[in-house]
């Protein structure tokens, strides 16, 4: 079927067992709110448009702790207002999913145009130090999957995730075939299986990941955003609190295998690689072809993970390309990382744009062949 | 041990979590009381209360007492307490906000949340000041009183909560002091068995802050001061506006009925399920 982007990701939000959307409505994301708002009545789940962005998270966490899967859709401005609740799903550890189409900014910005200009804010936005999942999307097949893998992610690891699309896969329209229920690896948050006495909400596992009890199910525990003990009280004894924060850490960096995902397009012998994402992995994917008909070997890697950040991707293309390009529309937030890891082997080109236009193949190609 | 105290022990949370927070003397306690005897009244199971609160002194309520318990963002709890509503009907969501939480920080959430009519009851702290940050004046401080960032007068008309959740739609509202205990108990126990968005404000002394910047003295001359000017609502009935000025009218301001969000979206669930295949 043709599916649009915004619709394939309300699409993977129901197989993935989504059954709440609390949202604001917010260009260019609304077109997830409002079919949610036909489909989840149908399903027994909820709809419900809230007051605010702030209210929006508010209510997806909440429903969340009740044990429903949860979800919201923004853009930049709503995006900002989150990162208040953000940063409490974070510490007390509750699943939730967060789709951000971003859009120009800073501020009001450009409402329809498509940026990628959110990607570090999706990283550090929230205040306090804390882990970050975000997931990007560059075909309409990718939205779909990746707000399945979200839910995963989120259920598994007890956190947030964000997925991070642009305007231009929001909304481009692509022949999509969906797969069979079946087929769709779905997790579910582990629940405790001891009796309500020995349950300890927050406590340290060799996964790093705390069994979850919902609220009503007879496991009645402390759940505040306050740093807390291993009872989930709140604690200022310094023997608790790094513990806790360490942990809140390690759960996700233990796991950064299954969390980080990236795709290599001609790596092999490539001397420059492109390191792109959503929709100008698109045009990188071109720009590589016609690289290679005009004879200069490149290759992409496509990164489908944006934080926890792919180093150990990178890392292995930065091994085999004397020259990375990395084109992004927002002023260089990854490039920079690209640098960070890079050790100097390689030289890290970039390629910005931030005047709400795509990046074009032919851009990239005229890029190429500057610093080749 | 007494019978009431008996019925408190039995919802306190006696492991770890004692002694709280609060100053000597403090109304919190007052209201935490009351709100455990109206639930032991209404009969509701443990598992089945949620108690949800914010930021601030209020906001530390829930952890001393044996429910589900949510500490949430400051000003956002009526958000939290929303999703878990429409999440898990069957549970019963209690929400303990202070002044500034329930109308600075949390005043969008709060009007919209009665405008709704979900079917959570809110029970709100008023002490006319944020205590726990050093007695910086809130939206209730009345004008002309002293604060730590009014120093010099409040310049600003204090809200008025009971009447602001009247006019934002509550269907059932409710106020008393901590001096009146057991007329709290029982605007509580009413808020809770009410269907729909609830209110009941609970005047309360900060003598801390409050009372300490603006000299009204000790907790107990302040409680005197709520039992001084409290008037009930059938005397403030036939009272000249005048005479109320400095008045605080106590009891049910408002028992109407109006749709409940739950139970009318379980309405649009059936239409939704209806246009299935059409």
């Amino acid at each position: 079927m043709l599916l649009q982007g915004n619709e394939a990701v309300v699409e993977g939000a129901l197989v993935a067992g989504c059954r709440f959307f609390a949202g604001y409505p917010i260009t260019p994301a609304s077109e997830i709110s409002e079919i949610l708002s036909i489909k989840l009545p149908r399903l027994d789940g909820s709809f419900i448009q809230m007051e605010d962005e702030i209210a929006s998270l508010g209510a997806v966490i909440g429903a969340s702790l009740a044990g429903v899967k949860s979800m919201t859709a923004t853009s930049g401005p709503g995006f900002s207002l989150m990162q208040e609740n953000l940063g409490f799903a974070i510490i007390a550890e509750v699943p939730c999913v967060i789709v951000n189409v971003m859009r120009g900014g800073p501020s009001t910005g450009l409402p329809t145009f498509p940026s990628q200009s959110d990607v570090m804010q999706a990283r550090w936005g929230t205040h306090g130090d804390h882990p970050a999942i975000a997931l990007s999307a560059s075909t309409v097949r990718e939205c779909y999957e990746m707000t399945v893998k979200a839910f995963n992610l989120s259920e598994k690891f007890r956190t947030p995730v964000v997925l991070l699309m642009d305007e231009v896969v929001a909304h481009m329209r692509e022949k999509m075939v969906l797969s069979d229920e079946e087929e769709i690896e779905v997790f579910n948050r582990v629940k405790p299986t001891v009796p309500p006495e020995w349950y300890i909400p927050y406590e340290d596992t060799p996964g790093g990941v705390p069994a979850m009890a919902n609220f009503g199910e007879g496991y009645r525990y402390h759940v505040t955003g306050l740093t807390h003990d291993v009872r989930g009280f709140p604690t200022s004894r310094p023997d608790e609190i790094g513990p806790f924060i360490a942990r809140l850490h390690r759960k996700i960096s233990q796991h950064f295998s299954e969390i980080q995902m990236a795709e290599f397009f001609q790596t092999e012998d490539a001397e420059i690689t492109i390191v792109a994402y959503g929709c100008v992995a698109r045009s990188a994917r071109r720009a590589m072809i016609e690289a290679r008909e005009k004879g200069i070997k490149v290759g992409l890697l496509k990164l489908v993970t944006i934080w926890p950040f792919a180093r150990a991707a990178v890392e292995r293309v930065l091994q085999k390309s004397r020259i990375l390009l990395v084109p992004e529309m927002n002023m260089g937030q990854i490039s920079r990382e690209v640098k960070r890891v890079n050790p100097g082997v390689a030289k890290v080109f970039t390629l910005n744009k931030v005047d709400g236009t795509i990046i074009t193949p032919d851009e990239i190609l005229n890029r190429i062949t500057e610093v080749s | 041990m007494g019978e009431v105290t008996k019925v408190i022990y039995k919802y306190l949370r006696h492991d770890k979590k004692f002694p709280h927070v609060w100053c000597p003397g403090c109304g919190i306690g007052i209201m935490l009381g009351a709100l455990i005897r109206a639930i032991d009244r209404v009969g509701l199971e443990k598992d089945e209360v949620v108690l949800v609160s914010g930021i601030g002194c209020s906001g530390r309520l829930p952890v001393y007492v044996d429910f589900n318990t949510l500490h949430t963002t400051h000003g956002r709890a009526l958000t939290f307490a929303t999703g878990v509503k429409l999440a898990k009907p069957s549970l019963k969501v209690i929400v303990i906000m202070g002044d500034g939480d329930a109308v600075a920080i949390g005043g969008n959430h709060f009007i919209h949340a009665a405008r709704r009519n979900i079917d959570v009851t809110s029970i709100i702290l008023n002490n006319s000041i944020y205590g726990m940050t050093g007695g910086q004046y809130s939206p209730t401080t009345p004008y002309g009183m002293r604060s730590s960032t009014t120093v010099y007068s409040n310049i600003e008309q204090a809200f008025k909560i009971s009447e602001l959740a009247v006019t934002a739609g509550a269907v059932f509202v409710g106020r008393g002091t901590v001096y009146q205990a057991k007329l709290l108990d029982s605007l509580i126990e009413k808020a809770i068995l009410k269907p729909g968005f609830s209110v009941v404000e609970v005047i309360a002394h900060c003598h801390t802050q409050y009372g300490r910047q603006n000299r009204l003295g000790n907790a107990v001359e302040m409680m005197e001061w709520q039992r001084d000017h409290a008037v009930t609502v059938e005397k403030a009935a036939s009272m000249a506006p005048e005479g109320l000025q400095d008045k605080i009218v106590i009891g049910v301001l408002v028992d109407k009925e109006l749709p409940v969000y739950q139970e009318e979206y379980e309405k649009i669930r059936e239409r939704a399920k209806a246009t299935i295949g059409r």
